[in-house]
């Protein structure tokens, strides 16, 4: 809700007191979903801008040229308190928003992916309501984009009791598109028609950008009507027709309506294009009766569009979407005068010019002193687990276990583009109008950032642009989601403006612009924030071909360790997954990054692909070495290996040092040339056996052992 | 060889039909839309996956009453191939131009992914230049594949050699681990999972290549 000098300032605006509905279309357009006010300031300090960069931030996706004429269009967006109150339908029109973002510039989306956080399934007072929300999220998302037919390929789950009340759903798209017929989201031309096309309009979803924006209290259940209901085929259907009715060239501008509905695709409309815009709601085609232009303007109805279509070219759009079965109805006009004007049965019931509502929100400068954080630098001592007892564990915790419960119900492989789905660091699909595949990798780590914001975000970004390289791929650019909870407590604004600091720092040094994202703030429930959570989705450029598998492929090939063993000490191990799952503790900072090493390791390991010598491809992440080395031996080729360190085995088995990247090959000697080259370490550890896993001195196991758990944990730990 | 492929509000492996066919395998290529009343000239019409008119009701149920399905019935009377593909099979047992019907998924959840397949029979002409007994291994897909019949109709499949495709590992449920099945007259083919999406070296195999070419082969024998 708008606070009194929000109520103020309007008025100032308007030079009078804004009537209900006016006070209904501010209180949404300047809201912190939809106006940015806590986080403008710090965004600007993000890199957008690369040779590759078409389109930044700004628009309703960014595009990056991938060459022969074609570009990809690209964001991602959260849908986190609907899916806390409505886990199935939250979910599922997260996916509908982002894939309207994506499609309303011209493109076809070819692939989504989801980055899910949740409270722990086993959660001794919340495990059930966990497991619920989980079934509901993962079945929205298969839902809606299996029926809409694009292919969810991939993505992360993480669990974490900071997760409880406040689960987070990040949904990422992508598009094809020509360079050269891209759409905008402009009311150009006075006197062109406003043509609302889609769904009708009905009284769901009033109000879910201010829902979106505010903690979450013991009322917030009652916010259910909050939630959108979407409806896939709908939406397939306005793909369809809006890709088809641009073809017509009748088009100007399109948006589609999301957040704040009516009010946002208006107003953004026609303020990007310093135009106004007159509507009149009784053209509006509505689903219920009786609704108010409060209601009519503020429904988050879904699969909804605006457009400007060229004046006398109506025609034409209209045959389209009849053909398609859809609602077209010119509601409006674009006008002279800068101003959204909206009336019902001819009489006017709003009226304020578009750049108060779209340019002229509140910008704060909230205070921020240090990162919220509550726990110790120095960690307990390691506990001296036996080292095969302890892989099992963390291979079988929630967020190291194998995932396949979920993604065997998407979709992965609808439109015949995936070259790598969720078994792969990194996803890709290729684009069949080009030689090129688009690499895709989201990455975050709650535990990092909350440790350090700013070098957990470094790491985030590293982590990304490796996955990306240890596919073949080069990194080329990102969107944000950047969650994080009230930035009106100084210690959380501090989280958010040092993990933009640390994200702005790292995509500047690994060259990769941020085009676009999404920022969630008020993630509390009852005053219990969520960890810091920014999620980076990376893309990444390479000539299509298949990519190095993740699991070895055959016995007697060469393991190597491109970048070497890393380095850890006890302050540093204190955000790993063995500290979590083994010690059940936090403590310290995550692990030190060099960027410059990282960066030429990701160099090493895109000419090791490329040169065609790895014949499996993994990087070490959240588990180290030794989680590591069995995700690679599930396949049913383990390996003999042997690593000589002064690190206390617990260190050398599972810190998660970066920079680090396993690889099997038939040509070691190809490998070290390459490593040699670029100045990275590389370690010929040992080499690849069928069916067993062995540490030397450390553990062996037959790989049924170690993948039986790790296969089954999630299932077991979703049955009540 | 010219194939139609039915687009139908909602299909959404209609593009991937109609790549595999033209860019995989050469052949000509046409889209059919629903509201067709006849079959253009070509010589099989594929029914491609997706969600039909959404599918809210029973998976093909709107559809079986689109314009086009009257044109593919005439179009199968008449000895054309009629290949339909997971929500294509559920169209055309839904039509009833074959028997049984596809209910929910035993695990009732949908299902995406590759499954081995025994080749029942070699008397088609969608696995002709298939070896009986021999398995390959193509995609499922879907949230509604579990194939069901009375036992009467069961019997008879068999006993008339109109199993196609068996599961290996049934992901579904489906009565006698069916994935496949053919009309009577042996021209009409509906399976659920999906040969189009493995027809070349990029997608991981070209399993489904046979399914097409053997089509193909079948018309040149005409």
């Amino acid at each position: 809700m708008l606070t009194d000098s929000e109520l103020q300032k309007a008025a100032d605006l308007l030079g009078r007191e804004p009537n209900p509905t006016e006070v209904g279309i501010f209180d949404v357009m300047w809201s912190e979903h939809c106006s940015y006010k806590s986080s403008r300031i710090h965004l600007k300090k993000l890199p957008t801008r690369s040779k590759l960069v078409l389109l930044g931030p700004g628009e309703n996706a960014g595009i990056i040229d991938i060459g022969e004429g074609y570009g990809i269009a690209f964001k991602i967006e959260s849908h986190n308190h609907p899916s806390f109150i409505e886990p199935f339908q939250g979910a599922a029109t997260g996916v509908g928003g982002i894939l309207r973002d994506i499609f309303t510039m011209g493109a076809r989306p070819i692939a989504v992916l989801d980055a899910l956080r949740f409270g722990p399934l086993d959660d001794p007072e919340n495990g059930a309501r966990n497991r619920r929300i989980l079934r509901g999220v993962v079945g929205g998302i298969s839902h809606y984009g299996n029926c809409f037919g694009v292919p969810t390929i991939g993505g992360e789950t993480v669990f974490d009791k900071g997760y409880n009340g406040n689960p987070l759903v990040n949904v990422f798209a992508l598009g094809v598109i020509k360079t050269d017929e891209v759409f905008f989201g402009r009311a150009h031309g006075v006197g062109n028609p406003v043509i609302y096309v889609g769904a009708k309009t009905g009284r769901d979803g009033i109000h879910g950008a201010s829902m979106a924006s505010a903690e979450f209290t013991e009322e917030s259940k009652q916010k259910r009507p909050n939630v959108q209901v979407g409806d896939p085929f709908m939406e397939k259907l306005l793909l369809e027709a809006c890709l088809e009715a641009m073809k017509t060239g009748a088009i100007v501008g399109i948006q589609d309506m999301g957040a704040a509905g009516l009010t946002c695709s208006t107003c953004e409309m026609g303020s990007r294009a310093e135009t106004g815009i007159e509507i009149d709601l009784m053209y509006v085609p509505q689903r219920e009766t009786g609704m108010t232009p409060y209601e009519i303007m503020l429904s988050e109805s879904q699969e909804r569009m605006l457009l400007v279509a060229e004046k006398g070219r109506e025609e034409e759009v209209f045959t389209v979407f009849r053909k398609w079965g859809l609602d077209a109805a010119t509601i409006g006009v674009v006008t002279d005068d800068g101003t959204l004007r909206v009336r019902n049965h001819g009489v006017v019931v709003a009226e304020i010019r578009n750049r108060d509502l779209a340019d002229e929100a509140p910008i704060y400068n909230r205070p921020y002193t240090k990162p919220h954080r509550n726990v110790p630098m120095e960690g307990p001592a390691l506990p001296g687990a036996d080292a095969l007892t302890s892989l099992i564990a963390l291979l079988s915790s929630g967020d190291m276990c194998s995932k396949r419960w979920i993604w065997e119900q998407y979709d992965r492989h609808v439109r015949t583009n995936t070259l790598a789905g969720p078994e792969y660091d990194a996803s890709i699909v290729r684009v069949k109008e080009t030689s090129s595949s688009i690499a895709i990798s989201l990455d975050g780590n709650g535990r990092y950032c909350y440790l350090d914001p700013r070098e957990g975000t470094k790491l985030m970004v590293a982590e990304a642009c490796r996955n990306v390289s240890t596919v073949g791929a080069l990194p080329v650019a990102a969107t944000n989601n950047l969650n994080f909870g009230n930035p009106e407590r100084p210690e959380i604004m501090a989280q958010l403006v040092e993990s933009i600091e640390g994200m702005a720092e790292a995509c500047e040094f690994f060259e990769t612009p941020i085009t676009g994202g999404n920022v969630s703030l008020y993630n509390e429930t009852l005053g219990e924030g969520i960890l810091p959570s920014p999620v980076l989705g990376i893309v990444g450029l390479m000539k299509t071909a298949a990519p190095p598998s993740l699991e070895f492929q055959n016995a007697d090939r060469a393991v190597m360790l491109i970048g070497g063993l890393g380095d850890c000490d006890n302050v540093h191990f204190g955000g790993t997954q063995f500290a979590q799952v083994i010690m059940k503790s936090m403590w310290g900072l995550p692990p030190a990054l060099n960027m410059a090493y990282e960066r030429s390791v990701q160099a090493t390991i895109r000419d090791v692909v490329g040169a065609g010598l790895a014949e499996s491809s993994h990087d070490l992440g959240e588990g180290g070495l030794a989680v590591a080395l069995a995700e690679c031996s599930f396949g049913g080729v383990g390996a003999e290996v042997r690593v000589e360190s002064a690190l206390a085995p617990e260190f050398l088995l599972y810190h998660e040092a970066p920079s680090r990247i396993l690889v099997s090959t038939s040509n070691p000697e190809g490998v070290e040339e390459i490593c040699r080259k670029h100045s990275v370490e590389c370690l010929r550890i040992g080499s690849t056996v069928t069916g067993k896993l062995t540490i030397g001195g450390m553990m062996e196991s037959s790989i049924e052992n170690l993948k039986r758990p790790w296969q089954n944990a999630l299932e077991n730990m979703l049955n009540d | 060889m010219k194939f139609g492929v039915v687009v139908f509000p909602g299909s959404n492996c209609d593009h991937d039909a109609f790549f595999a066919v033209s860019h995989n395998l050469g052949q000509s290529a046409q889209f059919i839309w629903h509201d067709a009343a006849s079959i253009p000239d070509v010589d099989a019409v594929i029914l491609p996956g997706g969600f039909s008119y959404g599918d809210y009701l029973r998976c093909g149920a709107i559809a079986k009453f689109s314009p086009v399905m009257s044109a593919v019935k005439n179009f199968a009377r008449e000895g054309g191939m009629v290949l339909g593909i997971c929500n294509g099979f559920q169209i055309l047992v839904e039509s009833g131009l074959l028997p049984g019907a596809l209910v929910r998924n035993a695990g009732l959840k949908f299902v995406c992914r590759s499954v081995d397949l025994r080749v029942e029979t070699a008397n088609s002409p969608f696995t002709s230049t298939a070896i009986k007994g021999s398995t390959v291994s193509f995609p499922v897909a879907h949230g509604e594949g579990c194939y069901v019949a009375d036992e009467r109709t069961l019997d008879e499949l068999e006993a008339e050699d109109r199993v196609v495709f068996r599961y290996l590992d049934n992901p579904n449920g489906s009565q006698r681990d069916i994935a496949g099945i053919l009309n009577r007259e042996r021209n009409v083919m509906g399976l659920m999972p999906h040969p189009e999406r493995v027809t070349e070296p990029l997608m991981g195999s070209t399993d489904g290549l046979g399914v097409f070419q053997s089509m193909i082969s079948a018309l040149a024998r005409k």
